[in-house]
């Protein structure tokens, strides 16, 4: 062995990166490109609310109690057209809406964005640390999942009282160990995989060892978790709003318009519950459609 | 200094210990949780399991050797393996690096110890993190010990993927994007990165093709010329460790049955277990003998046998074999073995 063998260049022609592959991995579905598509859209008309929607329910200056309950596409007294028809207040239902999936949409990512890391943190602790400290938090997980969600979520705010705040500290509680058991089960196999051997063997330090090699090898199955928990807080804070138990009624969200007509449903003023409805139904399936795909393509189990 | 490679029994005496291992054991225990525990306590046959992993291990590496770690799977060979590497504490026991036992040295210099000896994994499948570039797998380690500045990163690991055998123009490629071999060198380059004198390899060559394997065992050996390398080569096949090894260790569910000379092993080999195991070797000279084999399977180590654990599947066995553990006691120069059988003759 005089010459030094110089491996070959591998016969792939182009670069791919795993972050590319993903992308036309996922884009490979064309409903799952649609249900992004569909759930930036309305994300877009969240955050642009103020700036697009025909009134702003929130200020009572411009609302007229005259025009309550009115029929979609009724022309108001002030020669407003209201193209989804009013509430008892006279708010225009489509601006209603758009400042309504605000609510939702903050409330619901809010409340999975802080789940995810706390829960993460105490899957990870968990799957790192073992033993008691890991049958304690399991053990808190196991408790956490016995209760049905919106049972827990009732009785915490039965407790604190309503509020924006109050809601997504309730959805916090009832999801963070769904992301604690997701981790802790994907940490648990990748910390037996020798590179993580490799990295102890190189003496780097337990939390790089931990944030560099093994959290960012835990991430798929966190994301596709956490798309589906997203869609499941929003479901959830419309459920207990429509319950009486969620924002309060000056910053309604989805399901306090769904609440706000139910009254109304069997006199045929259908419009007032129905297109918050159909607002919440398609942010729920955009998501949930973006996360099956995910799941698909992040799940290496599911490929053939 | 190649005078002393050549000649095993002279280096034995010549150069001084890198690493020691006295009475080194690992048990892993299953410890039984509260349902267990309550179980137990209402009559269920249920106990707490213990492995002896590594029972009783003393063994010596002295600078410059190549040592070749044998035995079936599940008989403690890696488990030993990564206790030398310093990546799990011995139960029981202690380890020496350079005649110092590595519990009493302070945080700097237990780090530089752990550095100095590396470990090269069997899978190049799972011993590379998916998620990093090959310039970050090799390059981590240097810059975060500060063996290069961040302006020399670039060249330092491109010296090191050459002299694994790689060349540095695809340091910027992710490991899925390599062979198995490919991975291995990754591997390779990724360990000689902190400079190490002493390099654990795990069944390096296992998981590659035949080809493959001549060439990583032929870079084994071109390192060790280049940087003058110790070895301890774990493997479970003697056809691979005879060519390397200056010193051929034999284990046996969790302790060292036969240690000798390379070539002493495969001349004349002492324990009966050795005996079988180099029956099995193909040689050209014996393809038209049939292949009998160990008999029987390798016990539980959970539940070994009394004794000599060898004695079950052992055509010499006696009485003193099922009740005595047998002592490895010299039997040649350089040459111990742990058999009853060397007190009846």
């Amino acid at each position: 062995m005089s010459t030094t063998t110089i491996a070959a260049a591998p016969a792939a022609p182009k670069v791919e990166t795993p972050f590319q592959r993903f992308v036309s991995e996922f884009a490979a579905s064309r409903i799952a490109l649609f249900g992004l598509v569909l759930f930036l859209a309305i994300v877009a008309i969240a955050v642009l609310a103020p700036f697009i929607a025909p009134q702003n329910p929130y200020d009572l200056a411009q609302l007229d109690i005259m025009d309550g309950r009115l029929e979609p596409g009724t022309v108001g007294a002030g020669g407003f057209t209201y193209w989804l028809g009013t509430d008892d207040q006279g708010r225009d239902m489509l601006s209603g809406i758009m400042y309504g999936l605000r609510i939702s949409l903050m409330v619901g990512a809010g409340s999975a964005i802080i789940a995810c890391l706390v829960g993460a943190s105490l899957g990870m602790l968990a799957a790192y640390a073992g033993g008691r400290t890991d049958s304690l938090i399991m053990r808190l997980v196991d408790l956490q999942l016995s209760f049905p969600a919106i049972l827990a979520a009732l009785m915490i705010l039965a407790f604190l009282g309503k509020g924006i705040l109050n809601v997504v500290f309730a959805l916090v509680i009832v999801e963070w160990a769904y992301y604690a058991r997701t981790v802790r089960g994907s940490a648990l196999v990748e910390r037996r995989r020798e590179y993580i051997e490799a990295a102890q063997c190189l003496a780097l330090p337990t939390r790089r060892i931990i944030f560099r090699h093994l959290l960012p090898n835990c991430l798929p199955p966190l994301i596709v978790v956490g798309t589906m928990q997203v869609a499941r807080a929003i479901a959830l804070e419309a459920t207990l709003s429509f319950l009486g138990l969620g924002v309060p009624i000056t910053e309604p969200s989805l399901g306090l318009l769904i609440a706000n007509g139910y009254e109304y449903m069997l006199s045929g003023k259908y419009w007032i519950s129905f297109y918050p409805g159909i607002a919440l139904l398609v942010t729920i399936v955009s998501i949930n459609l973006v996360g099956d795909q995910l799941r698909d393509v992040l799940n290496p189990r599911l490929k053939r | 200094m190649s005078a002393t490679l050549v000649a095993p029994p002279a280096a034995e005496t010549l150069a001084e210990p890198i690493i020691e291992l006295r009475g080194v054991s690992k048990r892993f225990s299953k410890t039984l949780d509260f349902a267990g525990r309550l179980a137990k306590r209402l009559g269920a046959n249920l106990r707490e399991e213990v492995v002896h992993a590594v029972d009783g291990v003393d063994l010596t590496i002295r600078k410059g050797e190549v040592v070749g770690l044998v035995g079936e799977s599940g008989c403690g060979k890696s488990t030993l393996g990564r206790m030398v590497a310093g990546i799990m504490p011995p139960s029981d026991g202690t380890i020496l690096w350079r005649g110092r036992d590595l519990r009493s040295l302070n945080a700097a210099e237990a780090r530089n110890a752990k550095l100095r000896t590396q470990m090269i994994f069997q899978d190049p499948y799972a011993s590379l993190n998916p998620r990093l570039k090959v310039q970050e797998i090799v390059g981590e380690a240097p810059l975060f010990h500060g063996m290069a500045k961040r302006s020399e990163i670039g060249t330092y690991v491109d010296e090191q993927l050459r002299r694994a055998g790689l060349d540095p123009s695809l340091k910027a490629r992710y490991p899925h994007q390599f062979s198995g071999g490919q991975r291995q060198r990754i591997g390779i380059a990724r360990a000689l990165a902190v400079q190490p004198e002493f390099l654990v390899c795990d069944e390096a060559v296992a998981a590659l093709d035949v080809s493959i394997q001549a060439q990583i065992l032929n870079l084994f050996m071109k390192l060790r010329r280049e940087l003058d390398l110790t070895y301890l080569f774990i493997s479970h096949d003697l056809g691979v460790v005879e060519h390397l090894s200056d010193r051929v260790v034999i284990m046996y569910l969790g302790r060292v049955v036969e240690e000798a000379p390379a070539e002493e092993v495969f001349r004349h080999p002492n324990h009966p277990y050795t005996k079988a195991l180099l029956a099995e070797v193909p040689r050209i000279e014996a393809r038209k003998r049939a292949f009998a084999g160990v008999k029987g399977e390798i016990p539980s180590p959970l539940n070994p046998p009394s004794g000599c654990h060898f004695h079950p599947r052992c055509p010499f066995a006696f009485d003193r074999c099922r009740v005595e553990r047998p002592a490895l006691k010299q039997v040649g120069p350089g040459h111990r073995s742990a058999c009853h059988l060397n007190d009846a003759a």
